[in-house]
C-alpha cells in the first residue's frame, strides 16, 4: 500500500485530497507514519521504527497501525500495490 | 494597450440564491485585454448588485422574459440606442431562449453574444437528460417528466424512494414518499411551471465543473469544485477546486460532441464506486466562476472574447485546492438611488 501520489500533506500536519476536496488534520505520530509510508517503508519497517522511538510494544502499536490504516483507505487516502 | 468596451451583464441578485452577474462582472473588471464599461440588466429594483460599489457602472430595469421575449429584446434594443453595448452575457437559464431566438437580430444591432444554439439548449434540458445520455454514451440517472399530480400515484412503478423533484429551471428537493413529492410538485409548478422533472436519486458525492466550449468542439477552460459549505438552498457558500482528470475527460467529451458554444456547467454525482453521473447541464457561467478566475482560467473574459469573434487559446491548467468562501454584507445606499431606478427605470 502507498499514499496516493496527488495527496498533499503539509509540515503542520495538514492533508489534503485534491481529488475529493477532502482534507484532514493528524497529530504528530500520524505524520510521521504518513512520512513512512510516502517514503515506501513496509508494515513491518514502520513498526519497528515506531517502536523504537516511542515506548509502545510492537502488538499494541499494530492494532492502533492497523486501525489508522484502515481509515486512511476509507478516506480514499491510501491505495493497495497493483500487482503487475 | 486595453480595449475599450461595453459589456451588459444579467444576474445582479447577489442574493443567498445567487446570480451569476457580479462574478462575471468581477473577471471582466480583472481582465488585461478590456478596459470595460459595465451595464447592469435588473429585473427587480432590490438587486443587491445595483447599488454595490465598483460593480454596474450604470444600470436599467427590464422586463421578465415571461412578459414576452420580444419585450424583453426591445428593451434591449432601445437601451442599445442611448448606450451602445457591445456584448451581452445573460446568465439566467430563464432569459436564454429569448436571447437566442434573438440572436440574429440582436447581432444586426451590434450586440454580440455567445450562446449555445437552441439545439444545444433543448437537447440537454432536464426533461430531456436520459436521451442525451443515450446519445452522447453518458451515464445519466433516470428520468421521467410529469404534467399531472395524478402522475405521482404511478411513480413507483419506475422509481425507488428517495426521488428527486425538479422543476424545470430551478430548484430540487428530494422526496421520500408520494406526499412529499405532491408537496413539491406544487411548490416548485407554482413558480416555475411545468413540467416537473423526477429523477433517480444517485448517492454519492456532488462535484461540479464550470467550462466554456468555443462551439467548434475546443474546451477552452474547465475547473472542477466541490462544494464544502451548503445553504439550505442547495447553493454553495464556500468550495474548492479539484484536481479530477476523469471530471476533465467527461467535461471535454461532452464538449466536443455537442460542440458546445458558450458556458456551462456541469453537475455530476461520483458514486461510492467513481462512476460519475450527470445530473445536470446548465447552459451558462454558475455563480461560483469566479473560483475559476481566481484559480487561474478567467472563462468570463474568455467569454467576451469568444462573442467578439477573437481566436481564444484553451487554457491548460488552473490551480488545485483553491478555495472561495461567500460573505454577506449590509451595504447601505440612499432612497434616492432606489427612487431612481424605481420610477425611471435606470441608475
Amino acid at each position: 500500500m502507498h499514499i496516493r501520489k496527488n495527496i498533499a500533506i503539509s509540515e503542520t500536519g495538514f492533508v489534503f485530497n485534491p481529488t475529493t476536496g477532502d482534507s484532514y488534520s493528524i497529530n504528530q505520530v500520524g505524520r510521521e507514519i504518513l512520512t513512512y509510508l510516502g517514503e515506501g517503508r513496509s508494515p513491518a519497517e514502520i513498526t519497528s521504527l515506531m517502536t523504537s522511538a516511542y515506548d509502545i510494544d510492537p502488538p499494541s502499536f499494530e492494532k492502533y497501525f492497523y486501525d489508522f490504516i484502515s481509515m486512511l483507505k476509507q478516506f480514499e487516502l491510501l491505495e493497495e500495490e497493483h500487482e503487475d | 494597450m486595453k480595449t475599450k468596451i461595453t459589456v451588459a451583464v444579467t444576474g445582479l441578485n447577489n442574493t443567498d440564491n445567487p446570480g451569476p452577474g457580479v462574478p462575471v462582472i468581477r473577471g471582466i473588471r480583472e481582465s488585461d485585454s478590456f478596459e470595460p464599461r459595465i451595464i447592469g440588466l435588473a429585473y427587480e429594483n432590490l438587486e443587491p448588485a445595483i447599488y454595490m460599489e465598483g460593480v454596474t457602472d450604470k444600470t436599467y430595469q427590464v422586463p421578465y422574459p415571461s412578459e414576452g421575449s420580444d419585450v424583453l429584446v426591445k428593451r434591449i434594443l432601445d437601451i442599445h440606442r442611448k448606450d451602445p453595448i457591445d456584448v451581452l452575457i445573460p446568465n439566467f437559464d430563464a432569459e436564454l431562449y429569448a436571447f437566442m431566438r434573438a440572436g440574429k437580430t440582436l447581432e444586426q444591432a451590434g450586440i454580440h453574444t455567445f450562446l449555445p444554439t437552441l439545439d444545444q439548449f433543448e437537447e440537454r434540458h432536464k426533461a430531456n437528460l436520459p436521451e442525451f445520455g443515450e446519445k452522447y454514451g453518458l451515464s445519466v440517472p433516470f428520468s421521467k417528466s410529469i404534467t399531472r399530480i395524478n402522475d405521482i400515484e404511478n411513480l413507483k412503478k419506475d422509481f425507488d424512494y428517495p426521488l428527486m423533484v425538479k422543476g424545470k429551471f430551478y430548484d430540487a428537493f428530494l422526496a421520500y414518499n408520494e406526499e412529499q413529492v405532491r408537496m413539491n410538485y406544487n411548490k416548485i409548478s407554482a413558480k416555475w411551471g411545468l413540467p416537473i422533472i423526477i429523477q433517480e436519486f444517485i448517492k454519492g458525492t456532488e462535484v461540479n465543473v464550470v467550462a466554456l466550449g468555443d462551439g467548434k468542439g475546443n474546451t477552452i477552460g474547465a475547473v472542477p469544485m466541490r462544494k464544502q459549505y451548503i445553504t439550505d438552498k442547495g447553493k454553495a457558500w464556500s468550495g474548492i477546486t479539484l484536481d479530477d482528470p476523469k471530471l476533465l475527460d467527461l467535461t471535454h467529451k461532452i464538449i466536443r460532441a455537442t460542440n458546445w458554444r458558450g458556458g456551462m456547467e456541469l453537475e455530476i454525482v461520483k458514486s461510492s464506486k467513481n462512476e460519475l453521473y450527470i445530473i445536470e447541464i446548465n447552459p451558462r457561467i454558475p455563480a461560483w466562476v469566479y473560483l475559476a478566475v481566481g484559480a487561474g482560467q478567467n472563462l468570463p473574459e474568455a467569454l467576451v472574447k469568444l462573442a467578439l469573434g477573437e481566436e481564444v487559446p484553451p487554457y491548460e491548467s488552473y490551480e488545485v485546492g483553491k478555495m472561495f468562501v461567500r460573505y454577506s454584507y449590509d451595504l447601505i445606499t440612499s432612497l434616492k438611488e432606489f427612487e431612481k431606478l424605481s420610477t425611471l427605470g435606470e441608475l
